[in-house]
């Protein structure tokens, strides 16, 4: 039993409160969130833990059905900007507490991450990003492939220049971390409706409409948290949102024994691979060279280019057995930062959308900043610098471009 | 001893544990698969899924016919990386001696 609720500590089976409601929609909410992702999961939670609790959240499907149910399930603070150094360092020490918070194991273990680098390129984006982490107090080494086996001895340490190593970035398993802020979440009043897709939003004066099959909810402000699917979305209320998916394939092994303890990924080929508390090698590769895509396919090109490089990269793995692979939608944005806030002229329509496979490691820092902006209080300087607008003015030039968005 | 019924002999997951998932609100197929992590093992569902469709039918009254199974996910069977790794469709990168 994942969530630890069974038996011993609910004997009384009737006393089980749904997370996700069956029942009919309310007339209207406060805010409503469009997505029961970890994004849209994250700011419900957030808004009731501060007295929000008006907020219904819709999805067209089921709880971890998209993007959120979909990933690898990395959490690292080694990134290229300072802003998302920072915000990584914010939702390690969330997800720190998560467990005693949330009353879910999400099996979160800080087994570190380590980039490995095959070029004298690769090398000197490690050693620039190592000065601006260490800079912000996140304890990344640059260490040879030497020191690097040292800590994974299964590494084949052939071509390996150097790599970046921070014993503090981790991995968790991404479901539970999803029921646990929706179950929270609906103890202090959200309301969770799920298999409810919004079909159209009624712009109102003020707030909106929101128009599914199941009814209609009308809301004062909407957060749109919908993943690679925002454009669709965003288009109901008139506004563009110049993201697009990206099918992004992983798979899993059979279990081994516990053997591999960070997360171990490749710049040259977008490889990673961790090895997850079921004991199962969970990983992907880049595949270049494919453009927007909605498909969850899975294909034999990822498989045997991530066999390839996996066991190129620890040759000891040729034997063990994948067990299943599939897809989840990358959501694209144009300079690989996310795109919050409201945008131009819709005061009261909330956008988060565009992590780039990294939604979920952001979420739980995200979630915070949101509800607390939601609530009035400090709107974070992360709103200003991932507004919409920047697509559209001259302040383009002044973002910086995060170049770590690997696997 | 009593009453325990398991359903999915990968993951042990009981039959307790699918009534505890639909009484979360986790009813189809696919949520109580996340949920309760049956089919997710050696067998990915070949063993189990029927049964628990069943028994999903039967907590929730939806009819048989209407419990759609659940994706199936490749590989057919467990596969070693090493046949996938000699496979042609893999993509070959720069950095390796070998790339055409």
């Amino acid at each position: 039993m994942i969530d630890g609720d069974g038996d011993a500590l609910e004997p009384d089976r009737g006393a089980v409160q749904a997370t996700v409601s069956h029942e009919p929609l309310p007339a209207s909410a406060e805010i409503v969130i469009i997505g029961a992702g970890v994004i849209g999961l994250s700011i419900a939670y957030q808004l009731a833990r501060r007295g929000l609790t008006d907020v219904v959240v819709v999805d067209r499907g089921y709880l971890a059905e998209g993007a959120s149910g979909r990933n690898g399930g990395g959490i690292r603070q080694q990134w290229s900007t300072a802003m998302n150094v920072r915000l990584m360092q914010r939702s390690v020490a969330l997800c720190k507490e998560f467990a005693t918070e949330l009353g879910v194991n999400v099996w979160f273990r800080q087994g570190g991450y380590l980039f490995l680098a095959r070029s004298r390129r690769e090398v000197q984006r490690l050693e620039k990003n190592v000065d601006m982490q260490n800079a912000l107090g996140v304890e990344t080494r640059l260490i040879d492939a030497a020191t690097a086996q040292d800590i994974v001895p299964e590494l084949d340490p052939t071509g390996i220049l150097a790599a970046a190593y921070n014993p503090s970035d981790g991995i968790l398993f991404p479901w539970p971390f999803l029921w646990g802020y929706a179950r929270r979440a609906a103890e202090l009043g959200v309301r969770i409706h799920t298999h409810t897709p919004v079909t159209a939003i009624e712009r109102g004066r003020p707030g909106f409409t929101i128009v599914t099959p199941r009814g209609r909810i009308a809301a004062r402000r909407v957060v749109c948290a919908v993943g690679s699917w925002t454009p669709e979305v965003a288009r109901m209320v008139g506004v563009e949102v110049p993201t697009w998916p990206i099918r992004h394939e992983i798979c899993s092994s059979e279990p081994l024994k516990p053997f591999l303890r960070p997360m171990v990924a490749e710049l040259a080929s977008g490889l990673y691979c961790s090895q997850s508390m079921r004991g199962e090698i969970v990983g992907g590769v880049t595949l270049p060279g494919h453009g927007p895509d909605r498909s969850m396919a899975s294909s034999l090109e990822f498989l045997a280019t991530y066999a390839r490089r996996l066991t190129r990269l620890m040759p000891v793995l040729r034997d063990v057995k994948i067990l299943r692979a599939w897809a989840g939608p990358y959501d694209q944005s144009p300079d690989g930062n996310p795109i919050l806030d409201h945008p131009p002229g819709l005061p009261d329509f909330f956008l988060a959308c565009g992590f780039v496979g990294h939604g979920f490691m952001m979420a739980p820092v995200v979630g915070e900043l949101y509800a607390e902006y939601l609530t009035g209080g400090e709107r974070h300087e992360l709103f200003a610098q991932s507004s919409l607008g920047r697509f559209h003015g001259a302040s383009a030039a002044d973002i910086a471009k995060e170049d770590f968005n690997l696997g | 001893m009593s009453g325990k019924i398991v359903l999915c002999r990968c993951e042990d997951v009981t039959l307790h544990d699918v009534e505890h998932a639909v009484a979360r609100g986790y009813a189809d197929l696919e949520e109580v698969k996340r949920y309760t992590g049956f089919g997710t093992g050696p067998c990915q569902g070949k063993e189990c899924l029927g049964p628990i469709a069943c028994a999903l039918a039967r907590l929730t009254g939806a009819a048989p016919s209407t419990i759609a199974p659940f994706t199936s996910r490749p590989p057919m069977q467990p596969t070693p990386l090493k046949l996938f790794a000699a496979d042609p469709a893999a993509h070959h990168f720069a950095d390796e001696e070998d790339a055409p």
